[in-house]
Order: C-alpha cells, then sequence, then structure tokens
C-alpha cells in the first residue's frame, strides 16, 4: 500500500517536474515583451471604444502611440487636449494640439413633420430607406429620420428633434467622434472645428441638383446661386456641383453669407443675436437719425 | 416548399384590354431596364416618330430605349422617377401620332419566322425588350446562352400569383396566338424541344383558352399549377414545371431552364414580326375602392396621373398608398407624376386602412416565417443578425438566396418587418463581398 501510494507520488512529481521545465523553456522562448506603456496610455484614455480615431478600440490606439512614439497623425477626439497632453507626457514627446470638433447635420428640411410629403412606415432604418426611396422629405439627399446617427452615438449626443424628426447635436456631449458621421447612408453629418467661442457657420443642406429642380425638393435648399460665393471676404466659400460649402479653416464667422442667403441654407450656430443685413453704405445710418429728428420726443431733448 | 395564400383580389380580370390615348408631353426616362442607363442619341429640337431610337445601350446590362410617341424633343434633362429619385430623361413634346414606316400596324397575324437565333437575339437587343415579370432583365442578355451550358427547357411564367394583377390573364384571353407565336420564336432562338406554360390553376378560362390555342404550335405545353404565391417566382416555378432545383448562387440555366414572363413573350413577338419596339405596356388600373376596373395598353411615359385621370378621374378621399406592381413584392409610388417605365404591370389603389402596417410587437419564437419561405430559409434568423451587424453570419446562412417575396412578413403574427430587415443584410453582404474583392 505504502509502495503504491510512494510511486504514484514519485511518477507525479517527476512528471510535474518534466513538464515545469518544458513549460519553462517555451515560455521564454515564444516570450511576448509589451511595453508597460501600452497599458498607462491606454488607462488615460476614455475607455468608449468608439472608433473615432480609426482603430478598432481604445487599446488599438493605445499601442499606435506607443509604436509611433508621438501623437503626430493620432487624436484622439472625445477625449480631446486634455487626453492628448497626458499621452504626450507619458511618451515624453510634443502635444499635437488639436482644433475641438462638433458634428454638424447638414439638413434642414422644409417639408418635414406635418408638412412632409411622404409617410413611411417600413423598417425604421436610414441605410433601408435610402435603398427604397428619396424619404419623407422628398429630397434625394436630405435627412431620412429614422435615427441610424442616434443610434451609432456612444455619447448620448444626438436626437432626433420631435418635430422636424431630424437630428440635433448636443455641442457639450459630443465629442466628435464621428460615429454618426458613419452611420449616416446620406452623409449629411460632418465634423467641423466648434469655432471660436463655439460660434460656427455652415451650409445646411447636401442637395447637389440644379437650382431649379433643389428648389422642388425643398424650400431650403442650397441652390448653388453663389452669392455667399461673392459676398464672403476670406474667399471661404466654394460652389461644387450646385453645392455651396463653407471652408472652416478660413471661416471667420462674419455672417455675411447668412443674410446674403436668397433660401436661409445657411446656418449660424452660438451666436447671441440673429444675422440682420448691416447698413451697407455710410450714408445709411444718417437716415435713421434723421427720422429720429422728426419725433417731437427728440426735438425736445435737443432743446 | 413554403408559400402563401394572400387574398386573390384578382377584380379587373373581366375588363378587356383598352387602349389609353397619348398624352401633350412625354418623358422617358433613359433608365427603364435592369443596369446602366441608355445613352440618349437625340437632341433638343429634333423631331421624332413613334418607335425610333432615342436612347442607345452602350454597356453591356443596358437596353434600348425608343420613343412611344412622335414630336419634338423638349429637352434631354433629368426627371424625378417614381420614388423621388431623378433620372436620366428625354422629354418630347407630342405632335400627331406617326410611326416609323417599317412598323407593321395592321391587324393581320404573323406566323412564320424564318430567322436564324443569333438573329433573333440581335433584334431582341434592337427593339429594346426586356423582362416585362418586373425585374426589367435585358431579353437579349437572357436569350445569350453562355458558352458551355444548354437550354433544355422554355418555361413561360403565366402563373400571375401577385394579388390583385390582371393583365397576364387578358394577354392570354385576347392575344393567345400572338404568345404562342412569341414562344415559338423564343424556342427558336433557345433551341429547345418544348415550351411549357405554367398557369396557375385558379385562372381556368386562361389554362383553357391557352390549351385550346398551343394546340395548333408544336412543341408548347400548357402547365396547370397549384395555387400558391409565390407560384410565378423563377425557382419556385422550374421547380414546380421540370421538378429541378436551382442550388443556391446558380442561374436557372444551370440546371438547363430559360424562365420568361408571359408579357415579354408578347412583346417578342411584336418586335420579331412587326418590327414594333418596347413602347407600351399592358397595365392593370385597379382597386377595391375604385369605381371601376381596367386594363390598358399604355404608352410608355404616360405618368401615373395621367393613367389615373383617364382611368377613374380622381383617386378616391381614402387612399391610402398606390402601388406599381402587385401587393406582395410591389413599391409604393410617392410621386404621381412620375412617368410609367418598362415592367410596370400595374396602378393599384390601396385604401387607407389597409395600406398601414399594423404595429409590430416581439417575436414569439412561432416559426411561421421560416415554413412560409419558399427558399427554405429562417427569416427570424436573418433579423437577429442584421440587427446585430452580424453580417457574416448573414452571409453564412445563405441570406442572397432569399428572393424578397414577402412571405415571411406577410405570415409574421408579430407584424415584424422581416422582409425588410433581410433586403438591408443583403446589401450589407453585397457591400462586404464588394469590399473584400
Amino acid at each position: 500500500m505504502t509502495q503504491q501510494i510512494l510511486i504514484a507520488v514519485v511518477v507525479l512529481g517527476a512528471l510535474g517536474i518534466l513538464f515545469a521545465v518544458v513549460l519553462y523553456f517555451v515560455a521564454q522562448k515564444f516570450k511576448v515583451v509589451e511595453d508597460p506603456l501600452i497599458d498607462e496610455v491606454a488607462e488615460v484614455l476614455p475607455g468608449a471604444n468608439c472608433g473615432g480615431c480609426g482603430k478598432a478600440g481604445c487599446r488599438a490606439f493605445a499601442e499606435a502611440c506607443v509604436q509611433q512614439g508621438n501623437l503626430e497623425g493620432l487624436r484622439c477626439a472625445p477625449g480631446g487636449d486634455a487626453v492628448a497632453a497626458k499621452i504626450a507626457e507619458l511618451l515624453g514627446c510634443a502635444m499635437v494640439q488639436g482644433e475641438p470638433q462638433v458634428a454638424v447635420v447638414r439638413c434642414n428640411p422644409a417639408n418635414c413633420g406635418e408638412k412632409r410629403r411622404s409617410n413611411y412606415d417600413g423598417l425604421r432604418s436610414c441605410a433601408f430607406q435610402n435603398t427604397v426611396y428619396t424619404g419623407e422629405s422628398g429630397c434625394p439627399f436630405g435627412c431620412l429620420g429614422c435615427g441610424d446617427c442616434v443610434e451609432a452615438c456612444q455619447f448620448d449626443a444626438i436626437h432626433l428633434d420631435p418635430v422636424t424628426g431630424v437630428p440635433t447635436v448636443d455641442a457639450d456631449r459630443c465629442t466628435a467622434c464621428g460615429a454618426c458621421a458613419k452611420a449616416c447612408p446620406r452623409r449629411i453629418i460632418e465634423l467641423r472645428n466648434k469655432g471660436k467661442k463655439d460660434r460656427r457657420v455652415y451650409v445646411s443642406c447636401m442637395n447637389r441638383e440644379k437650382g431649379a429642380i433643389a428648389m422642388k425638393s425643398c424650400a431650403n435648399a442650397c441652390i448653388g446661386c453663389g452669392k455667399c460665393e461673392k459676398v464672403c471676404p476670406m474667399s471661404a466659400i466654394t460652389i461644387t456641383d450646385n453645392l455651396s460649402y463653407i471652408d472652416y479653416t478660413k471661416c471667420i464667422a462674419c455672417r455675411k453669407c447668412v443674410v446674403e442667403c436668397p433660401t436661409k441654407a445657411i446656418h449660424d450656430v452660438g451666436f447671441p443675436t440673429p444675422a440682420v443685413k448691416p447698413a451697407p453704405k455710410p450714408e445709411a445710418p444718417a437716415a435713421p437719425a434723421a427720422e429720429k429728428v422728426e419725433i417731437p420726443v427728440a426735438e425736445t431733448a435737443k432743446a | 416548399m413554403g408559400g402563401v395564400h394572400p387574398e386573390e383580389n384578382k377584380i379587373s380580370n373581366d375588363a378587356a384590354i383598352e387602349v389609353m390615348p397619348v398624352g401633350k408631353q412625354m418623358v422617358v426616362l433613359m433608365n427603364q431596364h435592369l443596369g446602366a442607363p441608355a445613352t440618349p442619341v437625340v437632341q433638343k429640337g429634333d423631331k421624332v416618330k413613334v418607335g425610333q431610337l432615342i436612347g442607345e445601350a452602350q454597356a453591356f446590362m443596358c437596353a434600348n430605349v425608343h420613343s412611344p410617341v412622335s414630336g419634338t424633343v423638349l429637352k434631354v434633362d433629368s426627371c424625378k422617377d417614381a420614388f423621388g429619385l431623378s433620372k436620366p430623361a428625354v422629354y418630347i413634346n407630342v405632335e400627331g401620332d406617326e410611326w416609323l414606316e417599317t412598323i407593321d400596324r395592321t391587324p393581320d397575324i404573323k406566323r412564320e419566322c424564318t430567322l436564324e437565333p443569333k438573329e433573333i437575339v440581335a433584334k431582341l437587343k434592337e427593339m429594346g425588350i426586356v423582362g416585362l415579370g418586373g425585374a426589367t432583365f435585358p431579353a437579349h442578355i437572357k436569350y445569350s446562352i453562355p458558352e458551355g451550358k444548354k437550354a433544355e427547357y422554355l418555361i413561360i411564367n403565366a402563373a400571375e400569383c401577385e394579388p390583385y394583377l390582371t393583365s397576364d390573364y387578358r394577354v392570354m384571353m385576347e392575344h393567345a396566338e400572338e404568345v404562342c407565336i412569341g414562344i415559338s420564336i423564343l424556342r427558336r432562338a433557345l433551341g429547345v424541344p418544348n415550351a411549357y406554360i405554367g398557369i396557375e390553376s385558379n385562372k381556368p378560362a386562361a389554362i383553357a383558352h391557352m390549351q385550346e390555342v398551343a394546340r395548333q404550335f408544336e412543341g408548347i405545353v400548357v402547365e396547370p399549377l397549384k395555387v400558391k404565391y409565390p407560384q410565378g417566382a423563377e425557382k419556385q416555378l422550374i421547380n414546380a414545371v421540370t421538378g429541378r432545383r436551382v442550388p443556391s448562387g446558380k442561374l436557372p440555366i444551370d440546371v438547363g431552364c430559360v424562365v420568361s414572363n408571359l408579357g415579354t413573350t408578347f412583346a417578342v413577338y411584336e418586335a420579331i414580326q412587326k418590327n414594333k419596339p418596347l413602347i407600351e405596356n399592358i397595365l392593370t388600373v385597379t382597386g377595391k375602392e375604385l369605381p371601376s376596373q381596367h386594363n390598358y395598353i399604355v404608352r410608355i411615359g404616360t405618368t401615373y396621373n395621367e393613367i389615373i385621370a383617364h382611368s377613374i378621374g380622381q383617386l378616391p378621399e381614402t387612399t391610402g398608398k398606390v402601388i406599381s406592381g402587385g401587393t406582395m413584392m410591389g413599391k409604393a409610388v410617392v410621386n404621381l407624376d412620375a412617368p410609367t417605365v418598362k415592367g410596370n404591370a400595374s396602378v393599384l389603389v390601396i385604401g387607407e386602412k389597409e395600406a398601414r402596417r399594423a404595429p409590430e410587437t416581439a417575436c414569439i419564437r412561432c416559426g411561421k416565417c421560416a415554413s412560409a419561405c419558399p427558399m427554405g430559409l429562417e427569416p427570424y434568423l436573418f433579423s437577429l443578425l442584421v440587427k446585430n451587424g452580424r453580417t457574416e453570419e448573414a452571409k453564412e446562412h445563405n441570406i442572397l438566396d432569399c428572393i424578397e417575396c414577402g412571405c415571411c412578413f406577410f405570415s409574421c403574427p408579430a407584424n415584424k418587418p422581416l422582409t425588410d430587415e433581410i433586403r438591408l443584410g443583403k446589401n450589407r453582404v453585397r457591400a462586404m463581398m464588394a469590399a473584400k474583392k
């Protein structure tokens, strides 16, 4: 009995030692050296795995950062400059400052909500509706209103407006990861610079049809008339395929185009007062002043 | 396998085919078929005659487009189609009704055809013939049998299994002889011994009439079919007539079959024997709430509004949808100012109550969709896979075999939009495959 136990212990013990030795050498041979820096970088990232950086997730982004050794061309949009600074510190490289961006929905349908032209009751998916027809607004370039972008957003920053059915972006929550822009089958969501004091001007339309046809599709459509292009002091506006585009790197948010646009297709965001046509000529301010003089109160004041 | 029994509603069965008058202006889309749009060969100010070529097929998958009217070309521009999408089009101001001299407009029936198979196919191409069963597949491509393959069966689809549609039925009742000549021509083009006309047995009058006429022709067999939707779908029809099954991802010609729609055979007859290009549709105007039911011969390019105005005056107030096609596979028309195109088989008016989809509820795992699917697929599974973005798995489960007949949605007690989900899934699978290439 004792002998049997002894045999078992010796055999199993010997096998155990043998496997341990084999495993040791195998582990040495196939050793994977991972930079501990990757873990550290991954730690400071937001961890939403939104994919906005173009990598598979936050860890893949961290790997890319460490491998490259600097932040050239790598940016975590949700983390912004704060995260970029932390990563730069960990990597010991220069921080690349990025302009904060925000998602912008480039559609403002005239025929939406109660005024929609047809009633879609199929599958609630923009990607599907896009293959069926123009959508409820009747514009082949416009928002379909099924909320594929809302579903794609990891940050609860984009919601469908209950009245118009078109998504609106919550600029405070939006991290400009670009998930909504990718989800939109009509590509009407664009990432634009937030702009100074959160003020930005953009063309809220994607209709590339000729003016007359675009007008039939939607009263708020950009008709490619070129008035904005002419009025822009920074030549930030270009017109391609009957559609105006404002280059946000050149735009100074003077809002001359907003005033000029005949179809109100150019929108301004973040300004305290609505855009009004400024008095064009120097004599113009004199005219209201003269009017004022005629008012009796003004006369008494004068006296 | 599978199939459903929707209400037939063939209420326009007894309305004889009438001729719809030509409007004042015609818009002819260049994109009336599966594939690339035809290239316009006329310019503003050109005078055209009925049957003159105005759009030429330059791509491989394309078909010629001919002028359905005589008059002056107003412009070559774009026009919104029935679904609101802009398509290239030729606008023609109608002046008189002057036909090309080559077109034989006499009512005489011409039986003899001495053309060689290659000449027949060339003429089908010249005349812009496309399949009129719904897919508008260019006929000259279908009847050019690829090298190394051989057609053994020609099957004519006269099942007309879609609810409401009666245009094929009327063609059989009124133009049986022409149809049989058209079939003989196609038989000659393919070199097959026998052609089978598949008719659902709920049309006994059509079966009897076709059998009587077919007796005068060699090698045409009328095959009564079980009543079941989708009996007229290509693969189901092949199975019903020959007992063969088209394997997944293969074409009918791989099992030696060529399937043609009945309307197409009539168009083939007119093209080959009468030199008449495809410029007219035979179209049903029907709906339960309409005061009268009609079947028309309509020039291609007539707008939906013109058809409605001529046939019933105006749409009833309770109209919910106007559908081009039947209730199962037809598409709702959002732009009634759009011109009709080749292959439009109906203007179907559905009441508001009937048009609305019932609210969707949760899947109760009853499996009705799987037993209704004529392709033996599992729609409930696709629904989940598509919802969760598992495109690869959907492909493995043969989502691309789906023929989009709508049986799953029709049979679902939870009103889940299964067909829509599968169509979305198919698009994703195709995009994925294209990206891999």
